[in-house]
């Protein structure tokens, strides 16, 4: 009687550990208060009217803007730990197999099947080889990027001598000056957004339409399989 | 008793009062950020000490450093250090000419080896053999190149001196370089600015004197005392911009009141220089006082940088001149709208898919 009725039975590996799930969303929330703060500090809000002592906005903006900085490299520090404490796949983020011939055909194949001429997309219990290129390039290489410029532009306030200063203060004259600086954390804010972008994007059309779980994966831990063919 | 005269034997001389002379004193001593105390010592320092002999080399550069240096508010400051560069070399202002003035050259080179500052206003230019800059029949990098060889330390004067400035901006046809990618073997302090402020001149040229040694300087060699902070650290308007209180636009009520102009292009917050403390022209104003944003002229390159009414300025890379932050709202757009039409053909895709999977 069962037999009648479409059978689909999946299978579950337990991928993202709880404090690679809390990583990941704090992770997101500073990110999203770092975008919009670090936009504001460079195109402020419209001039409010009255005295200066009323107001304080580019203080607050420019306070959320390093609030969530620290919260970000505090989280960024505590990643690289859990790439060593968490299980197998909490590497990932920090490891490219550059020189395995088979990632790039994975790649190729991935990159295919978001252009429609494949049918079917392959299995991956952690990330597929483009949403993990993606990752290590922005997220890892790129936040390394953004945290030291933005360390080294906040130095300028902290001043010198600051352990911000000893630790990042050589950037400046390393990257030209300090508007250089400026504008190259800039530039990283735009490929960050664009980058979460696609990352929203491709979750929700690979929850829907591959073959294996990924919203729900990073809330719960668990990715699910829709299928048992390889 | 010292060969040379000391500085307050050529003040007295140029008839400058003891009292006037002490003031100046504290008011150095205040200007380098030192204790009161500090006031004696540099009046010691320039009763018994003798004249530090300094040599002023001019390259290429527009002489706005000259102009803002013997304009140095305290008259006491120009009359006296005017006076004390006048008996060495400086073919601004120096009354000999020709190869008397060139003669000069040599005789400090080698009475005074090993002692003697070189200041150096402008810079040389490298491309043709150096003939964009001919000082007395010779290219200016020989006679630089020369004078330094012997020098106890060089003085950069300027954003010329510095950096490169305006004959350095791209595509630099003359290859006009800063002195210290020249001279390579001596400490080289930079005084950038365009010009500098004559108080920071004066300065360090006092604090060399006094403390017998060169003032302490920061990774990029500008003497930390002027140039440890920003315009922006240090700016009256600065509470105007921690408000979110901007100049908008020129002569609108922002600019009446006097709110902060960072949105009209200042560079306070990227200038490194004492513009907000010291001011010029004797403390009268400085370019934000007096209603216009910081140009950023004592920081490298900052001809390059873009137009002097933008913030956010304009990216040079590969010959393409763009803004990031309408590159990024285009760029983000465009990946917006590919997302769109790339969601629409896989929900296209997947219902084909479905109708596909419920007819087998």
């Amino acid at each position: 009687m069962n037999s009648s009725l479409p059978q689909v039975r999946r299978t579950a590996v337990y991928v993202y550990q709880a404090p690679l799930r809390a990583w990941h969303w704090i992770n997101a929330l500073s990110i999203t208060i770092l975008a919009i703060s670090g936009y504001l500090i460079g195109s402020p809000l419209p001039t409010l009217p009255g005295e200066a002592s009323d107001h304080y906005v580019m203080g607050y903006i420019r306070f959320a803007h390093f609030a969530a900085a620290y919260v970000f490299v505090i989280a960024f520090l505590f990643r690289i730990y859990w790439a060593f404490a968490g299980n197998r796949y909490s590497h990932q983020l920090f490891t490219l197999p550059f020189w395995r011939a088979s990632f790039w055909h994975e790649l190729i194949h991935e990159v295919r099947w978001y252009a429609f001429k494949e049918t079917e997309p392959a299995k991956y219990i952690g990330h597929n080889p483009l949403a993990h290129l993606f990752m290590v390039v922005i997220i890892t290489v790129g936040g390394l990027v953004m945290i030291v410029t933005g360390f080294a532009l906040y130095s300028e306030q902290t001043g010198l001598g600051s352990w911000q200063d000893e630790l990042f203060g050589w950037v400046i004259p390393f990257v030209g000056q300090s508007q250089d600086v400026r504008m190259w954390h800039h530039w990283g804010m735009w490929v960050i957004v664009v980058f979460v972008m696609l990352h929203v994007y491709t979750a929700i059309r690979e929850d829907i339409m591959s073959r294996q779980s990924l919203i729900s994966t990073m809330i719960s831990g668990w990715r699910m399989f829709k299928d048992d063919r390889p | 008793m010292p060969t040379t005269e000391t500085y307050y034997e050529v003040m007295r001389r140029q008839g400058i009062t003891r009292r006037s002379f002490l003031k100046f004193c504290s008011l150095t001593a205040t200007a380098l950020g030192l204790a009161p105390t500090f006031a004696g010592k540099i009046a010691h320092a320039m009763e018994t000490k003798p004249r530090i002999p300094v040599v002023w080399l001019h390259g290429l550069e527009c002489t706005c450093c000259s102009e803002s240096f013997i304009r140095s508010a305290h008259p006491l400051v120009s009359d006296v250090i005017l006076s004390m560069i006048s008996l060495d070399y400086d073919d601004l202002i120096m009354a000999a000419a020709g190869h008397q003035a060139e003669a000069i050259l040599e005789e400090v080179r080698h009475k005074h080896a090993g002692n003697y500052i070189l200041a150096v206003e402008g810079n040389p230019p490298l491309n043709q053999d150096g003939m964009s800059c001919i000082i007395g029949g010779r290219p200016f990098v020989e006679q630089l190149l020369e004078m330094a060889d012997s020098c106890k330390a060089v003085i950069s004067w300027g954003s010329c001196a510095s950096w490169g400035c305006v004959q350095a901006a791209r595509p630099n046809p003359t290859r006009a370089t800063p002195v210290h990618e020249v001279i390579r073997d001596k400490p080289v302090i930079k005084v950038p600015g365009c010009p500098p402020i004559a108080e920071v001149m004066t300065g360090v040229l006092t604090y060399i004197l006094t403390f017998d040694r060169l003032p302490e300087l920061d990774r990029q060699g500008r003497p930390l005392m002027f140039y440890g902070q920003r315009i922006h650290d240090k700016c009256y308007r600065r509470p105007h911009f921690d408000a979110g209180q901007f100049v908008e636009s020129w002569d609108d009520e922002g600019a009446r009141r006097g709110y902060c102009l960072y949105k009209v292009g200042c560079k306070g917050p990227t200038t490194y220089n004492a513009c907000s403390t010291i001011r010029w022209n004797g403390g009268v104003s400085f370019p934000i006082q007096s209603g216009h944003g910081c140009i950023g002229c004592s920081e490298d390159g900052f001809w390059d940088k873009g137009s002097f009414y933008q913030h956010v300025t304009d990216t040079h890379a590969f010959g393409i001149e763009a803004n990031a932050d309408r590159t990024g709202i285009a760029v983000a757009t465009g990946v917006g709208a590919a997302i769109a039409a790339h969601a629409a053909v896989s929900v296209y895709k997947h219902a084909q898919d479905k109708k596909g999977d419920d007819q087998a």
